[in-house]
């Protein structure tokens, strides 16, 4: 065996954002012990750049609002392909979730009555998201790092998973490299969390930051689990789009919230132009409307700007396309026209979206209080993930577990904003909850010494192949341009074929790969690994893209541009075969319950 | 395109280090971060930084950028002089990892140490709490912190004195700060922040408060209100003859 240090954990959780944090705490409480692995510094993952807030139906802001409307907004949104049962926790489920939150010392913006304050969000029907500021996943992961430190957690910073550990077909753990000095690590563990996030570095224009490199799902992937809906992707409607450095940088949904409007280069609202039917009847008839439900009108019906964010996006995506774009390629959004209607406009946008303010100041010299923004789509967020069990967030593999963005399910083909950071504590605690139980009934696992030095080999690889292989920055750029142009927004066969193909001698340039100096911190050798992993997964998301030949939520195909009735009543899901190809497959929806249809029902007027 | 030159920081196997210039391409809108990448990918791909978000919300690319400590995602080139070589080299107060890359984890260690929320009775049956955003307000701005050790890097007392076993640094005067201020929190941290954070230590340079990227009034709205309860509380005749009567 290669020199390796070893630990051993109860409860192996990989990834510290929010999901994984939530999920390391709640193993730590049912008194197994824990470790934790992430890719940066503690307190530094994605869940970090979440802006708007956390969706839960406490109904502070209007009683209406309850786990049933939540249910019925989160199917909607999904198209009716998500994984019923998830929806249906995770409504019920959000609201104690948040208010935990706050005995750990989460301060959340307040109602007049001293309450935490909800705001508006696109494809929620009442004011739902609890927030801070427009800094909401700071104060999440704050929140949760900040008490998961006392636990007894022991904490990994700065480590990369290379390789799952299986001990006949079950999980038994972890191979992974510290990047500081570039040594080997070996994690066994009864049970295992997977909580790495998103793919979004497959594109070239994402809001995803670095770590955004599917490790997750392609470490499932590869040890045989299987993935589902990987076709359906969040274009995320606005991210800046000039100065060039920042393009994809996320501008937060509360901007539209708080009653920023979209308009082409014509001055024109387009978004009032086209507005599907099913959303119709919750949809403003005038701008008027639109601006007295942005300011709390409970009898007023949401501007079209907040339907959902794959509508928003192909709208914008038409807009550009048809000449009646901005300068740099995208639309205006225009948070400072709030002067017609509030006297002190300057300090409220500042107040309700401080982060938006400081970082046009900062990065685009544009004061939004006095002029529009410009934005576009951007990668934002994959619905698609490894497939779990609703309410164990076990894996198709035994003592495998997966929670947030690198878990499926919950979102089906789009999901609404704010639901991301319900879904991390929901059911990352869940799968803590599960993973505790299932480490406390199953004894230790065997660690797999071939696999082991199997893996340390294919990760040094590059190193012997120093002064003469491949630019690993190269070969992800390549792959990023073609995930970008031939995989995007709007999509044809012919395109995603001819991507097949790039990912295929991708594929094999990425075998070439070489790296000069040393282990230390060494950013081209780590870029080297991760590449792998978004070569596999991008693999996934073309060919489940190209068996959905239909248009439903995040997935939009322009030669099958409508939705197909049998498409949704299955999901897509994939596999490594033990050729080392993808195998496909359609797994049926299970019937829902009939309580469930009947709440689905009571919301459609 | 305009050319610039980058003198970074690079450390040698076996301790030390040297500045070793990069020319690199420059356009409109570029930041520090992003010529550091471009050397990465084009020069140097050994070249070690560390960085997550680039949008200046999670606090990871910490460097000094000719000689000021700053966020290299958020410092635009047209706010610096190009004319002459950029020097960017790592936080100086923390121990040399590589590169720009430093070991921060006392700060990681020094946090633990701190005593942790204690919440107060719920308000509510439903165990929630009420409190105006008034309240939230003040506690709020200490939890804007990204925690990028800026405030760290730039004290006097750790940077100079290295005190880093009897002071806590900025940083942590304000995560205590938000807890003593938490509209909900029970606990009473005056003692350990006369006794072992070290809060005497501060003399107020506000240094801190000038290099921090989210505009936190450490000083002036967290260290001295601190520094107010501790003489109150320790130092006040009035009050220590209380205590003493009691």
């Amino acid at each position: 065996m290669a020199e390796t240090t070893s630990f051993t954990y109860d409860v192996l959780v990989i990834g510290a954002g929010g999901a994984g944090l939530r999920a390391a705490i709640e193993a730590a409480n049912a008194g197994v012990s824990v470790g934790l692995i992430c890719k940066s510094l503690l307190g530094k993952a994605h869940t970090v750049m979440a802006e708007g807030g956390m969706a839960a139906a406490m109904a502070h802001n209007d009683d209406r609002d309850s786990w049933k409307v939540h249910f019925a907004d989160t199917m909607r949104g999904g198209q009716y392909v998500n994984n019923w049962r998830m929806a249906e926790i995770h409504a019920k489920e959000a609201p104690d979730r948040v208010r935990e939150l706050e005995g750990w010392g989460a301060v959340f913006d307040r109602t007049p009555d001293g309450r935490i304050n909800q705001r508006n969000f696109g494809g929620h029907r009442y004011p739902r998201l609890a927030h801070v500021g427009d800094r909401t996943g700071l104060e999440l992961i704050r929140t949760l790092q900040d008490h998961a430190i006392y636990l007894g957690i022991t904490v990994h910073m700065e480590h990369t998973v290379v390789d799952l550990l299986l001990d006949g077909g079950r999980a038994a753990g972890a191979v992974a490299y510290d990047r500081e000095r570039g040594r080997f690590h070996v994690f066994a563990a009864k049970a295992v969390v997977l909580a790495t996030g998103g793919a979004g570095r497959a594109y070239k224009v994402t809001s995803n930051s670095w770590e955004g490199t599917a490790d997750g799902h392609a470490l499932a992937y590869r040890a045989g689990a299987e993935l589902q809906d990987m076709e359906f992707i969040q274009f995320h409607p606005t991210g800046m789009v000039w100065p060039p450095s920042v393009k994809g940088i996320l501008v937060t949904e509360g901007v539209r919230g708080e009653g920023g409007v979209l308009k082409n280069s014509e001055g024109r609202r387009f978004m009032f132009d086209d507005i599907p039917d099913n959303y119709k009847p919750q949809t403003a008839s005038d701008p008027e409307e639109g601006w007295r439900y942005t300011q709390g009108d409970k009898n007023a019906r949401r501007p079209p700007e907040l339907l959902t964010r794959d509508h928003v996006a192909r709208c914008i995506n038409r807009e550009v396309k048809a000449g009646r774009g901005s300068p740099h390629g995208g639309v205006y959004l225009d948070i400072a026209w709030i002067k017609e209607k509030l006297p002190n406009s300057e300090e409220h946008i500042k107040r309700k979206l401080p982060s938006m303010y400081h970082q046009f100041k900062e990065l685009a010299d544009l004061d939004i209080t006095k002029e529009p923004m410009e934005v576009g789509p951007t990668m934002h967020y994959i619905m698609g993930g490894i497939r779990v069990d609703a309410d164990s967030q076990m894996t198709t593999i035994p003592g495998l577990f997966a929670a947030g963005e690198c878990a499926s399910g919950i979102n089906g083909a789009n999901r609404l904003g704010g639901n991301s950071l319900s879904d991390l504590i929901v059911f990352g605690k869940r799968a803590g909850e599960y993973a505790a139980a299932f480490a406390k009934q199953n004894g230790a696992a065997r660690v797999d010494a071939a696999r082991v030095d199997g893996a340390i080999k294919d990760v040094l690889a590059p190193f012997e192949r120093a002064g003469k292989g491949e630019n690993p920055y190269k070969v992800q750029q390549d792959l990023q341009d073609a995930m970008q142009n031939l995989v995007g927004i709007v999509r044809n066969e012919p395109e995603m074929q001819e991507a097949l193909l790039k990912i295929q001698a991708l594929k094999e340039r990425a075998a070439r790969v070489g790296v000069d100096g040393q282990r230390e911190y060494h950013s081209g050798w780590h870029t080297a690994i991760d590449v792998r992993n978004l070569l596999d997964v991008s693999e996934t998301i073309a060919r489940s893209a190209i068996e959905r030949k239909e248009s439903r939520g995040g997935h939009f195909r322009e030669d099958y541009p409508d939705k197909v009735a049998e498409f949704g009543t299955f999901n897509i899901t994939t596999k490594r075969g033990a050729d080392g190809r993808v195998q496909l497959s359609r797994l049926p929806i299970p019937p829902m319950p009939d309580e469930l249809k009947q709440v689905i029902e009571e919301q459609k007027s | 395109m305009a050319q610039a030159t980058f003198r970074v920081w690079r450390t040698q196997p076996g301790g030390g280090g040297a500045f070793q210039d990069y020319q690199t391409e420059v356009s409109e809108g570029m930041v520090v971060l992003d010529a550091v990448h471009h050397i990465q990918a084009e020069q140097a791909p050994d070249l070690a930084c560390r960085w997550n978000c680039k949008a200046g919300k999670c606090g990871s690319c910490s460097a000094e950028i000719n000689g000021r400590p700053r966020l290299m995602c958020m410092t635009r080139l047209n706010s610096i002089n190009l004319n002459e070589p950029v020097t960017v080299e790592p936080m100086r107060t923390f121990p040399p990892i590589k590169d720009l890359v430093t070991d921060v984890s006392w700060n990681f260690r020094v946090k633990k140490t701190i005593r942790k929320i204690t919440p107060r009775t719920p308000d509510a049956p439903d165990g929630t709490y009420r409190f105006a955003q008034r309240d939230a307000d003040r506690v709020q701005e200490f939890r804007k912190c990204i925690e990028c050790f800026l405030c760290q890097d730039v004290c006097h007392v750790l940077r100079d004195h290295k005190k880093f076993d009897e002071f806590i640094g900025p940083r942590f005067l304000i995560y205590n700060a938000q807890l003593e201020m938490n509209p909900i929190d029970s606990a009473d941290r005056l003692q350990d922040l006369k006794d072992k954070n070290g809060i005497g230590y501060c003399n107020i340079t506000k240094c801190c408060t000038k290099v921090c990227p989210e505009h936190i009034h450490i000083t002036d709205n967290g260290i001295i209100p601190l520094k107010e309860r501790v003489v109150s509380r320790f130092y006040d005749p009035v009050t220590r003859l209380l205590h003493m009567l009691r």
